[in-house]
């Protein structure tokens, strides 16, 4: 089967300068549709740029990243907001919910950006939000009434309703206590059960163990688990 | 995104913060209002000038002292003589007028500026000095005693009618000014008459006079035989453009002017007159529009202030909207969307509260003023505008924020 995601050769440098390091000095890894794959790095180990390249909201320098079949290194600003909006869901460590709105308005929100006809919103975003398991007497709610884990369960729900090919979620737990960090790595386990891809970017082992496998990157390169831990 | 959903996104962003959305709005509230407001008072004026210079009759001539350029209005506060040194016109000159063909009536009045004071006020206004038939000519009634007698005129009597401002202004409310005492440069005249009331506009209270006879005036106020204004009243309308020149040549030659371009006095018909007066009136009109205006900019900035502090605090917004698919260009549209549809909401209810005030001044007689459609539109398209010129800068620093950067943003 043919990689959902694949990455060759990727280099990034932010800075022109000639001493500084790029922030990728050469990355190549692929997914496999299904798949559960943990990035793992400490902080300046480049794990950031990567997942702003795989999330199209940042180009490599050099190299070639290929999404569910298409190029994306070359695409221009519009094409590649037309990917982010239908190809990748984006979950954050700090929800990045609208606050004053409800549930419901949060989870139809990408939907606008891909012209989903009105009257199919409000049943997609109810199948993604059972799809997390968010209780039904929630939907109506206001973000800022919900905890922690319900809110990053929304947020879940939105990077589901437009059906992407990943999943890419950005130390999701990182602001959950350990309990309700289960429950939401427990949610990415179900969803990854119905056939979701999903990429997680960690600093924590705890969080990176419930992966199928673990990238682990350091000064901008991968490297094998063992140096990882020395 | 979809113009639906636009829209709806457009609604739900500027109804989530009501306080600040209503105070920005009310700036430019205010800023059309006063445009609708002051430019319904300055084309109020100009109909109501208009209309008084139309029913001052179709027959009528106005001979001014001066050249064509200066004195257009003499009979209405400029000293006599106004039109430069020693153009003047004089009794010699209404005799003449009043022996040619095709000549109605004429009426000679003088004006002078003066202080009137009565043991309870001192105001100042116009002092009307008025010839013979100025009364007719003018079409003055009078609604409590007499207008000026032929033989107050003749005798130089110290009387004077007062137009009804003119009563209120120097006499305590109640009070008969009949046969009260007015003292006009320390002189005392007798109030023996109070004309109806004409109205006035923003420019002119025609309400706000003092009528004396001519030759009182020209002894104890000027000091000169100078007369201001000849009104001539032709027999026929048809007769207006010979009078004309009738009168012109015969003031020229008595005046011993050969050159005509070099005439010391003017003579204008009501058609001159009153292209002079809306030229005079549209100038007024735009210089309210104009200061009006500023109020309405000022509106805008407090637009553009609102937008970027709307920027600023939904940074993270914004990145998110981008980081699920939203172009550059979804948001510029939405930041922008936002301004206008702030500014078209100030500009209905500006457009609606303009309007209401412009009817109540109407309504307490105090100035006519006149709510025109043009007004109106052109109050709308300034509104876009304002909400395009002030909403764009803040929306496409929005458009232009990096995702990443937006996300991380505290």
């Amino acid at each position: 089967m043919a990689p959902i995601l694949e990455i060759r050769d990727v280099v990034k440098i932010y800075s022109t300068a000639a001493d500084e390091a790029p922030a990728l000095g050469g990355v190549s890894f692929s997914v496999e549709p299904g798949e559960f794959v943990a990035i793992m790095g400490p902080s300046g180990s480049g794990k950031s740029t990567l997942m702003n390249i795989i999330g199209c909201l940042d180009r490599p320098t050099v190299g070639t990243y290929v999404l569910d079949g298409v190029d994306v290194a070359k695409m221009d600003e519009d094409q590649l907001a037309e990917i982010r909006a239908t190809r990748i869901g984006f979950v954050f460590q700090s929800f990045n919910l609208l606050p004053r709105a409800t549930v419901m308005r949060n989870v139809v929100l990408p939907m606008i950006y891909t012209r989903v006809p009105v009257g199919q919103r409000e049943e997609r975003a109810e199948q993604a939000l059972a799809a997390v398991g968010l209780d039904e007497n929630r939907w109506y709610h206001k973000t800022n009434e919900l905890s922690g884990g319900q809110m990053q369960r929304v947020a879940i729900a939105r990077a589901l309703v437009n059906d992407p090919a990943i999943i890419l979620a950005d130390e999701p737990t990182g602001n959950l206590d350990t309990k309700t960090g289960e429950v939401i790595l427990d949610t990415f386990r179900r969803l990854q059960a119905q056939g979701r891809t999903i990429l997680l970017i960690t600093h924590e082992y705890s969080v990176a163990a419930h992966a199928d496998r673990t990238v682990h990157l350091r000064d901008g390169l991968i490297v094998d688990g063992d140096e990882a831990a020395q | 995104m979809s113009l639906y959903d636009l829209v709806h996104e457009t609604l739900l962003s500027i109804t989530s913060n009501k306080i600040r959305t209503f105070l920005t709005v009310l700036g430019i509230v205010v800023g059309i209002a006063s445009v609708i407001l002051m430019v319904a008072i300055g084309e109020g004026s100009q109909a109501t000038i208009t209309e008084s210079i139309k029913s001052a009759g179709s027959n009528l001539l106005v001979v001014t002292p001066g050249g064509r350029t200066s004195g257009a209005f003499g009979d209405r506060g400029g000293p006599p003589g106004a039109g430069g040194a020693g153009a003047k016109l004089t009794q010699d000159d209404v005799d003449l007028i009043a022996q040619l063909g095709g000549v109605a009536q004429v009426a000679a009045n003088g004006t002078s500026r003066e202080a009137l004071t009565t043991p309870g006020a001192n105001v100042n206004m116009s002092v009307t000095g008025v010839g013979e038939g100025y009364e007719t000519v003018k079409a003055i009634e009078t609604s409590v005693g007499v207008f000026i007698s032929s033989e107050d005129i003749r005798g130089g009597t110290k009387v004077v009618v007062l137009g009804p401002t003119a009563v209120t202004d120097l006499f305590p409310e109640g009070t008969d000014p009949l046969g009260q005492k007015v003292r006009i440069k320390g002189i005392n005249f007798t109030v023996v008459g109070v004309t109806k009331s004409k109205g006035g506009n923003a420019l002119f209270n025609s309400d706000e006079v003092a009528y004396i006879p001519l030759t009182a005036l020209q002894r104890y106020l000027t000091g000169s035989d100078s007369i201001s204004t000849i009104n001539v009243e032709a027999t026929t309308a048809e007769g207006m453009t010979q009078l004309q020149t009738d009168i012109t040549a015969t003031l020229l030659a008595a005046h011993h002017i050969t050159d005509s371009t070099k005439a010391d006095f003017s003579v204008m018909s009501q058609s001159d007159i009153l292209s002079t007066a809306s030229t005079i009136t549209g100038t007024f009109t735009l210089l309210l529009a104009a200061i009006s205006g500023i109020s309405l900019v000022v509106g805008g900035i407090g637009i553009m202030n609102m937008m970027l502090t709307t920027v600023t605090e939904r940074t993270r917004e914004i990145g998110l909207r981008k980081a699920i698919g939203a172009r550059p260009v979804d948001i510029t549209m939405q930041f922008l969307s936002e301004a206008i549809t702030l500014c078209l909401v100030g500009g209905v209810f500006g457009i609606a509260i303009g309007w209401g005030v412009s009817e109540i001044v109407t309504a307490t007689g105090l100035l006519t003023t006149q709510v025109s459609l043009s007004s109106i539109g052109i109050a709308v398209s300034v509104c876009a505008g304002i909400g395009i010129v002030f909403g764009y800068y803040p929306a496409r620093s929005a458009s232009k924020l990096d995702p990443i950067e937006a996300l991380r943003y505290q």
